[in-house]
């Protein structure tokens, strides 16, 4: 369909990179390097701001995105790399070397993306400048011969005599003018030598939109760049009932960019006062299935009246400027641990991890302090338990239908007192010796919320406090709930989102505006007018035939009879 | 539970998918047969045309003079083939020719279509909500979306040469769907529960549909492009030994036409596209706290939106017009396609939501 090919087009048009399809075909010379070292730097500087360039960049970025999909991220998936290093030991490291476990940081990608952003501001940067200049300069002259343009109508008009052929033509010009300006061209009159013109341009939106999206993209670039250094992410575990304040002692783990000052984080507090859930019904399709997640919180900023806030999956809680969101839930058993004496040397909820989507969950008490050896317990618990045929436990359900943990001991060092960070949630056995379940002849410990079991070698005692209110029907909220949070503040997502957003407002108008020229030239004969129409698309324009045959009919109609 | 009574509203819609499947195929036959019949009338005409050559050959008296003018009659009876094509594309739907397996083929299309959306609908009601959150359904309203982009696009250009493409894909994606990817309607999962859900993966299925449009344009262009450089390269340009693809491609537009058209189609795809990334990027930023992470899908979303974006520009570089960038559309729309079955079955990442096990 119509593009511009003939040399007209080619010739106003220095704003776009030399390879471009509209462009001028090089003359030879053109893409020789100069003599000596600028004439080098132009070239090369030419050659960076190439299309050719731009699109064998962006072919690149395309492909060098595609590992990080095949292989897992340490920014999105650690457990996945950790995984990958145990499955495959001989290719994993050797995949570390080429940062394939971190693409989108690696060399090799930033490299391609800076050097199209660079390749990007060279070609924007003077198609700006020229579309400025573009803003404010008249259309181009009426060429003499519009026969060659992509577009060409003529129609002859027969007068009385040649006064009237003559009237006729500067009055069909002047309708011409007015009709294309309303139509939303910027126009020009041309006249020379008896014949009489206007040259008519339109959609200057078109560049516009263009320069708008390119320069858009490198506004989301800058924005996340430099955005990304006051942002913040931080992770956090609250049980039912208690309370955590937004200091960095009380997050359990905290990423922060460059420039924040973990020391003036906005003080608030959360109490998780209730977790909701509820679970797909026993014998309906998608049995167990969880949902409708809510944590009920109370918040308190400092020096303000206590407030409440809920947090649910894709609804987080907006506070003092963080988002704080719902990661995940589980159940927090309360355990109490006495000496021999009976002296209670450990009381509290622990929060134990899921496994499965039954809640089968897996967790670890450590008792430093109070017994003569340091204590360790690792073990499930079970919301529903049951037995597998093999013998093992199991959660049948997520919900509190017949809760039991079950723990094994050990005694010795738990390895936390050299001050090297421990996991909560896993244990060190290296230096500690065991003393029930398999490979011992002590049975593990199996008890339900409310009940109180021996520990071996006369060790003393530990309970499984039932919580549940008065009242409570089975063993409704018998166990704690608690919920992980993540706290972020994101100084750059609204900067992204309005620049990308301004991206697509760009991309709409450099794709569906047509821009063209259009002439409209009489040239009196005797007592004859001719008229000629023509049309030039500038760019994409599968509509120019339509508009300039509209546009002739129009004009040709608002003419009087000759 | 579809098994427990006899006709659930699920089980309704399981029987008009399968239903719609069927009638696609029969749509598909009729397209083909449609296609092979243009072949054989193209050829008829070119035999035509030859005996008229010969005539004048014979008049003309001289051979050399004779096979001259027969080159030149073949690329004019080209060109006039190739205008006469383009104006069929652009003809208004009243004075489009009759070429009457395609009009079955299409009126097929249109049963199918409304049997389709009938599967689609009642498995809406009976789930009561939206029908595209698990695989399955993603590829039944993906699906639908592509037949409704093709028989609306049929309104302004006479597409039906892409009918058995449109038809076929439909056949292959919804039938497998249906036969590996079904699963009985279960709740939705929390971080589905979200205006964004709607928008975001509506979107995505429209850009796939026109993508695909785009695809069967720039395959067509490829096909197209090589039957006009073996006429244009061969010796004797009427002469039967010339294999220069299917026979039904004397009856489409030219190479550049096809391009001017696939191009058109990208391009809204590409702005669907980036809708979808923008509110796919602002769903991910209320459900997981941040708005881009590099997870498996936006991993591909975002290499399917540089490949096309690098489309767009290979059509504006000299050198990469034409055939080059075609390629880029074919790749891109692979890569499309790719991205719904391959990544979402085997790849891990968060958008774990093709509910299969
Ligand atoms: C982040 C990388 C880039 C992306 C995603 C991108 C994307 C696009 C898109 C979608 C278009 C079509 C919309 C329009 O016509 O305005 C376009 C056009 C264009 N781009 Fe880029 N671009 C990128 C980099 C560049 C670079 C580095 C250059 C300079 C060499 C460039 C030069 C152009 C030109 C001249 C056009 C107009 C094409 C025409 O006249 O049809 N782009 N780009």
């Amino acid at each position: 369909m119509s593009r511009p090919r003939s040399d007209v087009s080619s010739a106003g048009d220095p704003m776009r990179p030399a390879d471009h399809a509209d462009a001028a075909e090089p003359s030879g010379d053109v893409n020789q390097p100069a003599l000596g070292f600028v004439g080098w730097l132009r070239w090369g500087w030419r050659q960076l701001t190439s299309m050719r360039t731009a699109l064998v960049l962006l072919l690149l970025l395309a492909i060098a995105a595609v590992p990080g999909s095949l292989v897992p991220q340490r920014s999105a998936d650690p457990n996945g790399v950790t995984q990958y290093f145990t499955d495959n030991p001989e290719l994993a490291p050797v995949l570390d070397n080429l940062s394939m476990f971190d693409v989108y940081t690696s060399p090799w990608f930033s490299a391609i993306y800076i050097l199209l952003f660079v390749s990007l501001v060279g070609c924007v940067i003077p198609r700006t400048k020229h579309h400025w200049k573009a803003l404010r300069a008249t259309p181009p002259r009426t060429p003499a011969r519009l026969s060659r343009l992509d577009v060409h109508r003529t129609e002859t008009l027969e007068y009385t005599d040649d006064q009237a052929a003559a009237a006729a033509a500067s009055a069909s010009i002047e309708a011409a003018q007015q009709q294309l300006k309303k139509a939303g061209y910027r126009v020009a009159r041309d006249d020379s030598r008896g014949v009489l013109s206007v040259s008519a341009e339109r959609g200057y939106m078109r560049e516009t939109g263009n320069l708008v999206f390119h320069a858009s993209l490198v506004g989301v670039l800058l924005a996340v760049g430099i955005g990304g250094g006051f942002t913040y992410t931080g992770q956090t575990v609250i049980i039912e009932g208690r309370t955590w304040v937004n200091t960095m002692l009380d997050y359990t783990s905290f990423n922060p960019g460059r420039f924040v000052d973990e020391n003036s984080l906005t003080p608030y507090a959360l109490t998780l006062d209730r977790f909701d859930v509820t679970y797909q019904p026993r014998g309906t399709q998608g049995e167990g299935q969880a949902g409708d997640f809510v944590a009920n919180l109370t918040t308190q900023r400092a020096g303000g009246a206590p407030g409440s806030g809920e947090v649910r999956v894709n609804h987080p809680l907006e506070m003092a400027g963080d988002r704080i969101y719902l990661m995940g839930n589980g159940y927090a058993p309360t355990l109490t641990i006495r000496d021999a004496a009976g002296e209670v040397v450990f009381s509290e909820s622990v929060p134990f991890l899921p496994q499965d989507t039954n809640m089968t969950s897996l967790g670890v008490v450590k008792v430093p302090d109070g017994l003569d050896e340091q204590m360790g317990l690792v073990g499930f618990f079970y919301p529903t338990q049951v037995q597998r045929q093999d013998g093992a436990f199991t959660s049948a359900y997520p919900a509190l239908t017949n809760p039991v943990v079950t723990l094994d001991v050990y005694t010795g060092d738990l390895g936390i007192d050299g001050g090297v960070p421990r996991s909560v949630y896993t244990l060190d056995t290296g230096e500690m010796d065991k003393l029930t379940g398999r490979g011992t002849d002590v049975e593990s410990i199996e008890i339900a919320p409310g009940e109180t079991a021996e520990l071996p070698g006369g060790l003393g005692s530990i309970t499984f406090e039932n919580e549940a209110p008065d009242g409570a029907s089975g063993y409704d909220e018998s166990v704690k709930r608690y919920v992980s949070l993540s706290v972020h503040r994101d100084a750059a997502a609204t900067w992204v989102l309005v620049f990308a957003v301004l991206a697509t407002a760009g991309l709409l108008a450099a794709l569906f505006v047509p821009r063209r020229r259009m002439w409209v030239k009489a040239t009196p004969q005797g007592h004859t007018v001719q008229l000629e129409y023509a049309g030039l698309a500038r760019g994409e324009d599968p509509t120019l035939d339509a508009a300039v045959e509209q546009f002739v009919q129009r004009h040709l109609a608002s003419l009087p009879d000759g | 539970m579809p098994e427990s009574s006899a006709l659930t509203l699920e089980s309704v819609s399981v029987l008009l998918v399968w239903t719609a499947i069927a009638i696609y195929a029969l749509a598909f036959v009729a397209y083909a047969v449609d296609l092979a019949r243009r072949g054989a009338v193209a050829v008829d005409a070119k035999g035509a045309a030859k005996t008229e050559d010969a005539r004048e050959l014979v008049a003309a008296g001289s051979g050399y003079a004779g096979s001259t003018g027969s080159r030149a009659g073949v690329i004019a009876a080209m060109r006039a083939q190739e205008e006469a094509s383009e104006a069929a594309l652009n003809a208004p739907i009243g004075r489009r020719e009759r070429l009457v397996w395609a009009r079955i083929g299409t009126s097929l299309t249109v049963l199918a279509f409304l049997f389709h959306l009938g599967g689609d609908v009642t498995r809406g009601i009976a789930a009561g909500r939206v029908p595209w959150s698990n695989m399955y359904e993603f590829a039944l309203t993906g699906t639908l979306l592509v037949v409704a982009v093709y028989l609306g696009v049929l309104f302004r250009y006479d597409l039906r040469f892409l009918g058995s493409f449109i038809t076929g894909l439909t056949v292959v994606l919804l039938g497998a769907s249906a036969l590996s990817f079904y699963v009985e309607i279960t709740p939705l999962m929390d971080p589905l529960k979200s205006v964004w859900l709607v928008i975001h993966v509506f979107v995505a299925s429209l850009s796939t549909a026109l993508f695909a449009l785009a695809f069967g344009l720039s395959v067509l262009q490829l096909m197209q492009a090589r039957r006009e450089r073996v006429l244009a390269a061969a010796p004797d340009a009427d002469g039967p030994t010339v294999k220069s693809g299917p026979g039904f491609l004397r009856t489409l537009p030219g190479a550049d036409a096809l391009e001017a058209l696939a191009y058109r189609f990208a391009i809204l795809g590409f702005i669907f596209w980036t809708f979808t990334l923008i509110a796919g990027s602002i769903w991910a930023n209320d459900a997981w706290g941040r708005y881009w992470g590099f997870d498996t899908k936006e991993v591909w979303t975002f290499v399917i939106w540089v490949l096309y974006a690098g489309y767009i520009h290979a059509r504006a570089t000299r050198g990469w017009r034409g055939a080059r960038s075609a390629w880029l559309s074919i790749i891109g729309f692979t890569a499309v396609i790719f991205n719904f079955t391959i990544v979402n079955m085997f790849f891990k990442g968060l958008h774990a939501y093709s509910g299969l096990e």
